[in-house]
Formats: C-alpha cells, structure tokens, sequence
C-alpha cells in the first residue's frame, strides 16, 4: 500500500473513531450482554447451533433442487417465482412489477446489495423504508453500518436534530419515545397510501413456498398487509428444506444478534394468503374510509437473486459464506468493529466480521479489499456464529486472494528477508510481518546492535514511509541467546527415570527470539512438577503469514512445525505450547494445512502451558513445588483464541490455587492483535480497543494490581499502555 | 391437559411483562371488560360458549383500526417456552386486528398452550399444509431500539395482554 493510502486510510479511521464509535460500541455492548445471558438460558445450544449448520449444508448443497421446489410450490399457491441472474435483472423484473406505483419497504439487505430503491425511482416510483433505522438513514441520505441495527452508529441526540430539521415539527422532538412515535404516524400514513409492500426474506421453506420474517417492529406485517402487491426480495441461499426446518434458527436468530430470546414478530407468509388487506389506494376522498377487502387475488412476486451465490456455492472456501442467517453475531462480536463500526468495516452493502465473505461473492475481491485487513483473526465471532462459519478463515483467504492481485512497489526492501511462496507484487508490509520468523532470527544474531539500529529515529521513519511500521510503537528487542540455545547448553534436569510426562516445549518465535525469559520460566515450573523437557528447534507456526493472508507461506510453515516436532510426538511426548495464538493454530487452522493425519497429532497432543499445568496438578503432581501467591492481587487478560477455545478458566484455577488474587478482563481483545498495532494505518484503532483493556485494569480494584498476560500481542500492547509491566502467567509460578 | 406448560406460559409471560388473565368460557366476558378500551376491534372468536361483547366492533374499517385502542382476537395457540401466541391470519382480519390497535388481547385455550417450539413448528407446518396463508409467532408487544433507547410499540401494538381459557 502506497503511504499515502496508509494516511489516508488511518485518517479515516480516526475520523470514525470520533463520529461513530461511541454509539457503535455502546449499542453492541448492550447486544453482546443479550447474546451471552440469552444463549446461556439455552439449555440445548451447541446443538441447536449443529442442527441450524446441517439443515444450511444441506440447502446449499442441495439448492439447485431446492430452487425447482420452491418455484413449484410458490406457482402452485398463485404467485410467481423469478430467478434474477443479478441486481440488473432483478432490478428490471420489480420495475415491471411495481409500475410506478407507490411502495412501502422493510428492512432487506438484499434489496440494498441491488441498490433497487434507486432502479425503481427512475421508474418513477416512490419507494419508502418503513423500519425505523432505515428510515432514518434514508432521510439521513446515509448507508447502514450494520447488518442488523443499521443506524447503530446514530446517537439519539443525532436522530432528533435530524428529524427537527427535515420535518420541523411543532413542538421538537427529542425522546426515543417522542421519535418513534413521530416516525409511527410518518410512517403510517405512507404505508396506508401505498400499493406494494416490499420485504426481504430470512428464510424459505421450498416445500409450501413460506417466507420467514423476523422482526421487531411490525413494519414488516403492516407492509404486507395494508397492500395487495408483495413483492419479497432474498438471495437464493435463504431457501431451506422445509417449515419444520425454520425451527432451530428461530430460536437462534435474536438471541444471536441482539440477544433477544426471540424477535416480537416471526411472520410465517405464505403468499397470497387470505387475509384482508387494504385494498384500492382510497378513491373515495380519505384513504381512511376504506373497508377490509378479501385478500385472495393479493398479487404475490417471489425474487430469489443469484448476484455471484451459485459461483460461491461452487468455492471451497467461500461456500459457508452462504450459511450466514445475518445474524450479526459476528460483528458485534468484533473488537474492531465494536470501536469503528460498520462505515469502516464493510463494503459497499455488508458489514462486520462475514462481510468480506458477502463482498467478495456478491461485488468482487475489491469490495471486500478496503476492510478485509480489520479481521485481525483473533476468533472470537467463531463460537458466536450460530452456523458455526469459520469467519476468520474466510478473512484469510480472501486476504490471500487479494494479495495475488496486487503489485507493490517497495519489493526489494524485504527482499532476502523474504524467503516466502507467495506471488511477486505482495505488500512487503504483509511481506515483512508475514516473514517475522526470518526478521527474529537476524534480529537476534545481530542483537543487541540490531535493536539498536531499528529504533534510530532515520530507520523508523524509513520504516514508516516504506513498510507502514508506525513508529509511535516500539519494536520488539531481540535476545541475542535464543531460547533454544539456552536450553541446548543447558540440558534437560528431570531425569528419564524419575520423569512423571515428557514434553516437547513448543520455541514460538517470539518466544525463541524475544521473550525467552518466559520460555526459561516455562522450562523451570514444568520440571518442578516432575515433567522432562525438551525443547526442540521448531520454527514459525504459521501464524505470521497466515495474519498476512500468506496461506502457501503459512503452509510451509507448518509442515516445517511439524516435521521438528514429529520426533516427540511419535515418542509419545506432550506438545507444551506458550503462545495462545499457536495453539490455536494447532488446534484449528492447521486442519486446513497438513494432512489429516498429521493435524490430528499435534490436535491430540498438544496443550496450552497452564492448561497443562493444571492438568499436572490434577493428575496429582505437587502444586507447593511452584511458587505460592501468597495473596498477591493480579490482574489477568486473557487471549482472544485462548478464550475461544475455552481455555482461560485453567489459567485462573491455577493462579487461585497457588493462593493469587485474580481479577480478569472480559475485553474482546487487547487490539494489538500480531502485526495489526504496528501498521500505521491501524495503529490508532489498535490503541482505542487498548483503551478498553486498559480502563478494565485502572478501576480501583484493578490499579495497583500486577498485570498478567497470556499472549504475546497482549503483553506488548498492556507494556505500552500501562506503566506496569504486565508478565505472562507462567512466570509467577517460576519458584526460582 | 398438564399444568406445567401452562404454569411455564405464565412465568415466560411476566417474565416479558405480559399480563396473564385466567378465565372461563363463562367468566370471559366480565374478564374481558375492564381489559377493553374504547373503541376496541375484534374478530369472532373460535371458542364455544365465548363471544365478544357487542361494544367490540368486529367488521371495522380501516378508519376503525387506526382508531382502535383495543383489539381483541384469538390466537391459535401459546408457546409455553417463550409466552408467545400464534396469530393465524385469516378473512375474518386476525392480522389487521391483532396489529394495529395500541393494546392487543390475545385469547388463547388452556390446551392450546404449546410447551416449545418443536411442538409449534410441527403445528405450524401442519397448519401451512393445511391452507393457513399467514401466521405470526408474536411475543410480547412491537418494540424498537433504533431511535437510542428501547421503545415499546414500533409499528405494532405498545401492550399485550393474553387472556387463557382455563375451560376450554
Ligand atoms: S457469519 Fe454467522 S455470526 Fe456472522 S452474521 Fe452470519 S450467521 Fe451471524
């Protein structure tokens, strides 16, 4: 990225930081305290959510079939079925439709992804966005920022100076109340005079050919009903099975996104349907004085829209993209997106964490280019998703794809530094980051003379100009006696005889090259329990370059991780690892890199260091050979991946059982995130989500406690926002 | 019928802040009354024995809708899990009724109170099969949160009050 778009794009993202992040983060706080109590009532919830990805993998696998059914069907009911190849030509058969009469809308981001408000106003019609937040916007002239509560980046203050200026009422608006009942009457008079009603579709069932709408506000009913006209927009990946199919979403769906139990309305239409509806638009003087006309020749138009669907159907990695209900789990979920919003984080129609899997199937790779970088991979929208998508995979690989498309200009910078498989052209900031094993290992030869030279001022800012490294962000010191080394030289202390488990430590880069005082404390607590040690040289996990969206690279790299640790686990040995990021690796990405075979082996074997410590303590190794807490009160920040795997809980127990005070953070994310807080264009962002990190541990009960972290990206971001020096966990149990 | 679902129903119910009024085909009109606002709107109701007082206008106008402050209708059943009632659509006006007055009355039969969604979804779908165009799973009133602060009664209703007929 050429340094003027970095500038631009930080100050972009700074201007969004100002203007919407606080409505943004106040209101997805209030939606992820609902997700998290409304899920935790479900007594069935990991099966709810497997049911809810089964009965998708199904539809999609068996759509084209689907799409015959529900066509079938709807024609059977009396309504007419059109598959639009695209926006254009759906665009084109709803003009027909609507012939210029009035229409009244609900909420569809479909009908947003074909921009048909503008197609059907050149046509001459009027077309009026009936729920709330999207009305606002169109007064507003604004797009959504998020894929549920599309004007959640508009304060209460905002709405209310906006609708005094448009619509000057007597008395000024200013209550929530006041506004929507302002909006109410606005509104309705609109829907009383028109004559389509269009909505979108959460769902539909191919066997009877019934929509599925889930909402709040009834806008969505009134739209259907008040009009003899349904127009119903979707995407051709809503269509399922059958009615009974509807059931595990229903239940998942606003629990998932706003963390209601269920949304006050789920509308089950099967078009047309015998309910009165309004009739004629009113020819008798005041539309008011109609009557209820039978609603059975109500004229009803299924739209199912392909626009790219059928071509990720065929896409191995961007099918799942096609499961999504829009929940907005995701987003909401998202540190960054909680801190900027959906006006930085989404492309032209779809916003937050599935986003750049919507963009790049529906509008291209370049859509999905401007954000797709804000995924920092940190995982914590992977157990949120009730289809259980694995969004930050998605992230990767169009990241990875969009790096194949572009040319850099700065390539001999990090030439040599590089000793990557990707395409000329790539980034050399992605290609620096991306290659940060290679950086540690000259970094560390040369040390300490090369720490000195990467912090003199003409170097950063070279650095700044050429490759993005924000220099308000200090560089990690390489050791100049890697972990490795040291323990070469040193030796194993647990004899074989004598050894309770033997285990290989898993060397993570930074561990290896940066940190090796916690690989040293690693080395000393787990002898101390009775475990032999060996630390093998194992290089990279993969984890750089996958953050880069360098998924050959990060292929090799893991072939390469697992040929070093091959021995030991053959041997029967534990895999010992430090780095939350690399277990997580482990654990997941690398099913998607190595065999199948050699995945489940490091899958099987490995641990996270406390949790294999508290796994030692349990199996009766004897915890007073560790150091006691004696009361100590620590503040401790998990890991966003460790977290997602379920693994924070191991650390605590343990600290509490040594006799620590703990108080833990309950931040999505530290914002720091690997590279991420390094690149000038996020480096501000990064520091806002750290802000929330940081106001956790300056309360008063959390100021004068010691500071404990597990990753290594936490702890550089906490070292450079606290004035404590925050260490990872291991180190307190380090008797020495 | 067992009376756990229906001791469930209620509890969902306050827990949604609905009012749950307990009644019999004979006590429902007296149990109706101090419940309806005029001018109120209804549709017939499918219950033997009950029937709506004739205060209740049951072929109202558009004009009649907007103006409502009540509307009575039935629901086709409960669901135990969640305090909702199922709002079949229908030519007598369910869905009209049941949407545009301030305060929505959904009168529901004790056996129709369903205890989950899987016993609502089989329902549902049997109901769909059988040519019920329109159904609504309404739960609690029409709320919004998009002008900053959790408004009750968007589009849709502000109040909800189910009335159960323990008799039938
Ligand atoms: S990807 Fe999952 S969490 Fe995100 S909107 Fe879609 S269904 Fe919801």
């Amino acid at each position: 990225m050429a340094v003027d778009d970095r500038r631009r794009k930080a100050e972009r993202i700074r201007h969004l930081l100002e203007t919407e992040g606080d409505s943004v983060r106040e209101n997805t706080r209030v939606f992820n305290e609902g997700r998290y109590e409304s899920t935790a009532d479900l007594d069935d919830y990991e099966e709810l959510k497997d049911e809810a990805r089964a009965i998708k993998e199904d539809a999609i696998e068996r759509l084209p079939e689907l799409l015959d059914r529900v066509t079938e069907a709807v024609e059977a009911n009396g309504g007419s079925v059109y598959l639009a190849d695209d926006a254009a030509d759906a665009n084109r058969y709803i003009t027909e439709v609507v012939d210029g009469r009035n229409v009244v809308k609900s909420k569809s981001m479909t009908s947003e992804e074909m921009d048909v408000n503008d197609a059907l106003e050149e046509s001459g019609a009027d077309v009026r966005e009936t729920d709330l937040a999207e009305f606002v916007l169109q007064v507003a002239d604004e797009a959504p920022s998020h894929i549920v509560a599309p004007a959640i980046h508009k304060s209460r203050e905002e709405i209310a100076d906006l609708f005094n200026e448009v619509f000057d009422p007597e008395e000024p608006l200013e209550t929530a109340e006041e506004l929507t009942r302002f909006a109410r009457e606005y509104l309705g008079e609109e829907i009383l005079d028109a004559e389509v009603g269009m909505t979108g579709a959460n769902f539909v069932a191919a066997d009877t050919g019934t929509l599925a709408l889930v909402t709040s506000e009834g806008n969505a009913r009134k739209c259907v009903q008040a009009t003899d006209t349904h127009v119903a927009v979707a995407g051709v990946e809503k269509v399922i099975p059958s009615v009974e199919d509807l059931r595990p979403f229903v239940e998942l769906i606003g629990r998932s996104g706003t963390g209601q139990d269920l949304t006050s309305y789920v509308s089950l239409l099967t078009p047309p349907g015998d309910s009165p509806t309004f009739g004629g638009s009113g020819e008798s003087g005041s539309p008011g004085d109609r009557d209820l006309e039978p609603g059975d020749d109500r004229e009803f138009h299924l739209v199912l829209i392909d626009n790219g669907r059928m071509a990720m159907r065929e896409d191995d990695d961007l099918r799942e993209t096609l499961y999504c209900i829009r929940c907005s789990a995701c987003a909401n979920s998202c540190a960054n997106f909680q801190h900027v919003g959906g006006h930085a984080f989404g492309g032209e129609t779809y916003s937050g964490g599935i986003a750049t899997g919507w963009e790049a199937g529906v509008h291209g790779q370049e859509s999905a280019a401007e954000f797709n970088d804000l995924c920092t991979g940190c995982s914590r929208c992977v157990n949120q998703c009730p289809v259980k998508i694995d969004i930050p995979w998605i992230n990767t690989v169009v990241r990875d794809r969009i790096n194949r498309g572009t040319d850099g200009e700065f390539d001999f910078l990090v030439e040599g530094l590089t000793p990557d498989a990707e395409p000329g052209g790539l980034d050399p900031q992605k290609r620096l980051f991306g290659n940060f094993d290679t950086l540690a290992r000259l970094g560390s030869a040369f040390a300490p003379v090369s720490n000195r030279i990467a912090r003199s001022g003409p170097v950063r800012s070279l650095m700044e100009r050429t490759l993005g490294v924000d220099r308000r962000r200090e560089l990690p010191a390489f050791e100049r006696e890697t972990l490795v080394e040291w323990f070469e030289a040193r030796g194993p202390r647990v004899s074989p005889d004598e050894a309770r488990r033997t285990a290989a430590l898993y060397p993570d880069a930074y561990t290896n090259y940066v940190r090796t005082e916690r690989g040293k404390a690693a080395v000393r607590v787990l002898e101390a329990l009775g475990v032999r040690v060996e630390v093998p040289a194992a290089g990279e996990s993969g984890r750089a370059p996958l953050s880069q969206g360098m998924v050959s690279t990060a292929r090799s790299n893991a072939e390469a991780v697992y040929e070093a640790l091959a021995p030991s686990l053959a041997a029967g040995r534990d895999v010992v690892v430090i780095e939350p990021s690399d277990v997580a690796m482990f654990r997941g990405e690398y099913e998607r890199l190595l065999p199948e075979d050699e995945h489940a082996a490091l899958r099987e074997d490995s641990y996270e260091v406390m949790e294999y410590v508290h796994g030692l303590l349990a199996n009766g190794a004897d915890a007073d050979a560790l150091a006691a807490g004696d009361g100590e009160r620590i503040a401790y920040h998990s890991h966003c991946q460790q977290r997602t795997l379920g693994l924070e809980p191991h650390t605590v127990s343990v600290l509490e059982e040594r006799g620590f005070d703990v108080a833990t953070s309950d931040v999505e994310c530290c914002g720091m995130a690997g590279s991420f807080g390094y690149k000038s264009e996020y480096y501000d962002l990064s520091v806002d989500v750290g802000e929330s990190l940081v106001d956790q541990f300056t309360t008063d009960d959390t100021a004068d406690r010691a500071v404990v972290a597990s990753g290594t990206s936490c702890l550089e971001q906490l070292d450079a926002l606290l004035s404590r020096r925050p260490a990872h966990p291991v180190r307190l149990l380090d008797a020495r | 019928m067992p009376t756990e679902p229906l001791a469930t129903f209620e509890s969902s119910l306050t827990e949604i802040g609905i009012e749950l009024v307990r009644t019999t085909a004979e006590g429902f009109e007296s149990a109706l009354s101090p419940r309806l606002d005029a001018p109120a709107v209804g549709t017939p109701l499918p219950f033997a024995g009950v029937s709506l007082p004739d205060a209740v206008e049951t072929d109202p106008t558009v004009a009649d809708l907007e103006a409502a402050r009540t509307g009575v209708t039935a629901a086709g059943y409960g669901v135990a899990d969640y305090g909702s009632v199922v709002i079949r659509g229908g030519p007598a006006g369910e869905e009209p009724v049941s949407l545009y007055a301030d305060e929505h009355v959904a009168v529901v039969a004790a056996s129709d109170v369903l205890p989950d969604m899987e016993a609502t979804f089989d329902r549902l779908a049997e109901d769909v099969r059988e040519g019920t165009g329109r159904a609504v799973i309404a739960t609690g009133p029409s709320a919004t949160a998009d002008m900053g602060a959790l408004v009750k009664g968007a589009h849709g209703p502000m109040e909800v009050t189910v009335v159960l007929l323990e008799d039938r």
